[in-house]
């Protein structure tokens, strides 16, 4: 089965992923409420008004380079350098948005352009595992997690912490700076379904610590994105006449074969 | 009030959205082969392990130079991901790093 062209699901296995996807989303939501205050702190710290941190939380939207920007406005940076790193910073979006886009093809050109936009680590992380999940491409579970689970909580907080924040207390307090990573290495779990998938996610964190201890956690990233599949691809299958779980059919009774299809993270 | 980072902000759009946007509508990445879908399907688990990995174990050291940390953030994540594996249950998993992480600093271990 192509990635996004499985049969539409019926109603209530709809219905039961997106309740799943829903629960999956609790934790990326106070994630991005907590650090989305506490960059509207760092903007105002660093002389953005609120328009200013603002628009870059609408218009950039993209955590990491939005920090960047905004210590880097602080210390006197010119535009060239903060941009040039903004570009070098979100480079691994390619990588998101190329493999999220077989399963989005079906969709028009212009729903595919306002989806861009919204795609973040987290929003692909839970839109992937959902899709997988269903084996079908669900439009409606995408927004629900890039709208839903990010968009609007991180843009909320940038307010709330542009304005006020002084009253919102330190999320490393509250030991919330770990559900970022926390998140990422769950879901990275949560795909890890077959001896391709597990290979290539232990291939990606080795890489990515070596060259991020060599040269800057950034670039160990994207090392550990772009040649972590390649070690998965290197390990063969199990058995080739059993299809792999991309190629699964949306049953629900397939979600219960054992290390294979059950990729479902809720309970 | 002051809106002259707005345009730091579209310059900033001008260099993310292409990374975002060009694989999703360009029409070569509607026709690739088998053998680079096998490859995009593998790219979630590598890269999200990969940004867990660089964010627990990768610190900023004296001189800016990266060094390995193993810390309760580690532990935490490994908590997570362990019990995902177990339990199936993404929150359960956040739910006890976060509390591990935050009772770790309260006794000053963290």
């Amino acid at each position: 089965m192509t990635p996004g062209h499985g049969p539409e699901p019926d109603a209530s296995t709809l219905r039961a992923a997106r309740r799943r996807l829903l629960f999956d989303m609790l934790g990326i939501v106070a994630s991005a409420a907590g650090f989305g205050v506490v960059f509207g702190l760092t903007a105002r710290a660093n002389g953005f008004s609120p328009i200013e941190a603002m628009a870059s939380s609408v218009i950039v939207f993209a955590g990491a380079s939005q920090f960047l920007a905004a210590g880097m406005v602080g210390a006197g940076f010119g535009w060239a350098a903060i941009v040039i790193l903004t570009g070098l910073v979100n480079a691994r979006h390619l990588l998101y948005a190329a493999a999220l886009g077989p399963w989005l093809r079906d969709r028009s050109r212009g729903e595919r352009a306002l989806m861009a936009h919204v795609l973040t680590d987290e929003s692909f992380a839970l839109s992937l595992v959902h899709f997988r999940r269903l084996g079908f491409a669900d439009r409606r579970g995408y927004w629900l997690a890039a709208i839903g689970g990010v968009f609007i909580p991180w843009n909320l907080a940038t307010l709330a912490g542009v304005l006020g924040g002084q009253v919102v207390p330190d999320p490393r307090l509250l030991g919330l700076d770990i559900v970022f990573p926390a998140a990422m290495a769950g879901l990275a779990v949560g795909l890890a379904t077959a001896r391709r998938e597990v290979a290539a996610g232990v291939a990606g964190v080795g890489i990515a610590i070596v060259v991020g201890l060599a040269s800057d956690p950034r670039a160990g990233v994207l090392a550990g994105g772009f040649l972590g599949p390649v070690v998965g691809l290197l390990v063969p299958r199990r058995d080739p006449k059993v299809p792999e779980v991309d190629e699964l059919p949306a049953d629900p009774a397939s979600f219960s074969v054992p290390n294979r299809s059950d990729d479902g993270l809720a309970p | 009030m002051n809106i002259g980072l707005v345009g730091l902000a579209l310059l900033m759009f001008a260099v993310t959205y292409p990374a975002r946007a060009i694989p999703l509508l360009a029409p070569a990445f509607e026709r690739l082969p088998p053998r680079a879908l096998e490859y995009l399907r593998l790219v979630g688990p590598a890269v999200l392990g990969a940004i867990a990995a660089s964010q627990v174990l990768v610190a900023t050291g004296a001189g800016g130079r990266p060094v390995l940390h193993v810390g309760i953030e580690a532990v935490a994540v490994l908590a997570c991901a362990a019990l995902v594996a177990w339990r199936r249950n993404l929150f359960l998993g956040l739910l006890v790093a976060i509390v591990a992480a935050a009772a770790a600093r309260a006794l000053g271990i963290g």
